[in-house]
């Protein structure tokens, strides 16, 4: 069996590693077109801030790791994949053949249409090698606007504070991680973010970028004065990347590869996984989840499945997790609720707290917490579980903040 | 061998000496703040129930770290996190549906139990045998295991 894997980051190692366990003959070809050794881009916030080298963004550590599990790591680019004749077209035409595929080719990021934003001076921070560039321009004190307050700019603004730069921050829509919180906790982060000495701009939109007379950047608004900058960072959402299945066979949906429950494309022997799948959201439906843990649950799920195996994906909760200058913030599933679904908060916004619990009947299905640290998974276990709350939901709407007790309570552990 | 600790929460009586013992040989404080074993009380039904990580076998914290900081300790299948790997990303803190992994805002990392390396000081310093180190197959380990599937992301089925 020769099994070919399509991007070679958190999905597609995981599904590597787990395709050998399961099928230890089997020929596996792991192709990832970024020079560098498989790294987690997760990881790179905490190279710009100065906590690890690009060392410790390594996938794997262990030396000789792949070759040691005879998984052959290609530095390619899959140009095109040819279902019918099993086969995927490499960037210099070579030609590789399959059994099954793993498409793990992972998102990208998009610049919006904004005139000036392939100046000198403004970059992504996706890769390794932007965070070169990014960190060769964040100097301490530098001019530096970030564009865009979602979930990955978050992360980024975390570690150009540490870099000690001034930082503005230009969020179109009303509040920060407007897809990850709402108002409440979204503006209370703001407000943390403001108190820290950071520019933080909501509803406002970056119109444009010219060079300006000292040789930086000046970014315009479409309110207010416009700012200087030695740098900007766009992180204004990501895409997945399917450009090599254009005019192909293979199903999409929502820009990404449609699977099925076994993270099976349309295609009979194709699956994907990761960032680039669009899969059976927990909470509902199918959704592209471009997150770690994610990655790592459709990695596993599909190998098992292409080596031959039965398994069934439950689907993903879309969970995130984020520190924004020391005030650390967690969402969990559906937190918006549902249609006659109960609701509780607690919110003090002096301390920086607030919990925000959404239920169906008597089952938690989504959450919100800010300035949580302790016990915090037990929310996704509680969601996961499915499980009937009883006389605890009662408990936790009256206080929300005893997710862990309620919890402990209701599992084996109290028995 | 896989060997877990094994609670007993009607022999215990909330004195929280396990928590200390936890904190000072983790963090050399007595301070339960810093424990990775906690004792819940129940206030209403006068009961305690101690509760730290079962080392599950679906590792979940493990599988979830961006940057291989936790491996199994070979010798009794810990999950341990490498304090000089781990950046601090809180993804395995959100993705252990047990709340058993913590993070820890002095040192930028996260915590989680490590069985002492084979001698956990929670069980020496429990007065009352509330908790016990065993081999994972004699324990009541099971029916944990049994409560995990049900929050695992795949079925079992050929897994
Ligand atoms: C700065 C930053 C911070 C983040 N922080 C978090 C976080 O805190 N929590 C969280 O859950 N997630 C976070 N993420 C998201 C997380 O990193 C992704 O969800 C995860 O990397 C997805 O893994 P993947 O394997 O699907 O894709 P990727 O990691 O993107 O890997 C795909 C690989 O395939 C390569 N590739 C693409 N096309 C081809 C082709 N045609 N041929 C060959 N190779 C190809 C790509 O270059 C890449 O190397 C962060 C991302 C970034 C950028």
């Amino acid at each position: 069996m020769k099994y070919v894997i399509a991007g070679a980051g958190p999905a597609g190692v995981i599904a590597a590693e787990t395709l050998r366990k399961a099928d230890p003959k089997g020929t596996i070809v792991l192709i990832g077109d970024e020079p560098e050794a498989p790294y987690s881009r997760m990881a790179i916030p905490y190279v710009l801030s100065g906590g690890i080298g690009e060392d410790g963004t390594r996938l794997r550590k262990t030396p000789g790791h792949f070759k040691n599990l005879s998984i052959h790591v290609l530095r390619d680019r899959v140009a095109k994949v040819l279902p019918k004749k099993r086969q995927v077209i490499l960037a210099g035409g070579a030609k590789t053949p399959f059994d099954r595929l793993l498409i793990a080719t992972g998102s990208r990021p998009v610049k919006p249409p904004v005139p000036g934003l392939n100046l000198t001076g403004v970059h992504h921070c996706w890769t390794l090698a932007d965070a070169r560039n990014i960190a060769e321009l964040a100097q301490p004190g530098a001019d530096v606007v970030l564009m865009g307050a979602g979930f990955i700019g978050c992360i980024i603004l975390e570690s150009l504070l540490a870099r000690g730069v001034n930082l503005t921050v230009i969020e179109m829509e009303d509040r920060m991680v407007p897809r990850m919180m709402n108002e409440t906790a979204g503006n209370m982060l703001k407000s943390w973010c403001q108190k820290k000495g950071v520019a933080v701009k909501t509803k406002t939109r970056v119109t444009g970028v010219k060079k300006s007379n000292a040789g930086g950047l000046t970014v315009h608004l479409n309110k207010g004065r416009p700012v200087n900058a030695a740098l900007i960072v766009v992180a204004t959402g990501v895409k997945s990347n399917t450009g090599f299945l254009k005019g192909g066979s293979v199903r999409m949906q929502d820009g990404g590869v449609a699977v099925d429950d076994h993270l099976q494309s349309s295609i009979d022997g194709i699956y994907a996984a990761g960032d680039v799948a669009c899969g059976p959201d927990f909470s509902g439906g199918w959704a592209v989840h471009a997150i770690q843990p994610t990655a790592a649950e459709h990695g596993r799920i599909a190998a098992i499945n292409m080596a031959g195996g039965d398994a069934r994906y439950q689907g993903s909760l879309i969970m995130n997790v984020l520190d924004t200058a020391g005030l650390i913030s967690a969402s969990f599933g559906n937190w918006p609720g549902v249609n006659g679904g109960d609701i509780a908060e607690t919110v003090d916004k002096g301390h920086f707290r607030y919990t925000r619990l959404a239920f169906e009947d008597d089952r938690l299905i989504g959450a919100l917490t800010l300035g949580l640290t302790e016990h915090v998974g037990v929310i996704r276990g509680l969601i996961q579980s499915r499980i009937s709350l009883g006389p605890w939901k009662k408990k936790l709407i009256a206080n929300p903040s005893s997710v862990m007790e309620a919890y402990v309570a209701l599992s084996p552990a109290a028995a | 061998m896989q060997k877990s600790l094994v609670i007993y929460p009607d022999k215990c009586t909330g004195c929280l000496q396990c928590e200390l013992a936890c904190s000072y040989q983790a963090e050399g404080v007595f301070n339960p703040a810093k424990s990775r074993i906690k004792v819940f009380n129940f206030h209403d039904q006068g009961r305690f129930v101690p509760y730290t990580c079962t080392q599950c076998d679906e590792a979940w914290c493990l599988h979830a770290c961006p940057v291989d900081a936790i491996t199994v300790d070979m010798t009794n299948g810990a999950k341990v996190v490498s304090d000089d790997v781990c950046v601090g990303c809180k993804v395995c803190t959100i993705a252990c549906p047990f709340g058993t992994v913590n993070y820890n805002q002095a040192t930028g990392k996260v915590i989680k139990c490590d069985l002492c390396g084979g001698d956990p000081e929670c069980v020496k310093a429990c007065p009352t045998d509330a908790i016990a180190y065993m081999d994972a197959d004699l324990t009541g380990l099971e029916k944990m295991r049994a409560w995990a599937a049900k929050t695992d992301a795949a079925l079992q089925a050929g897994a």
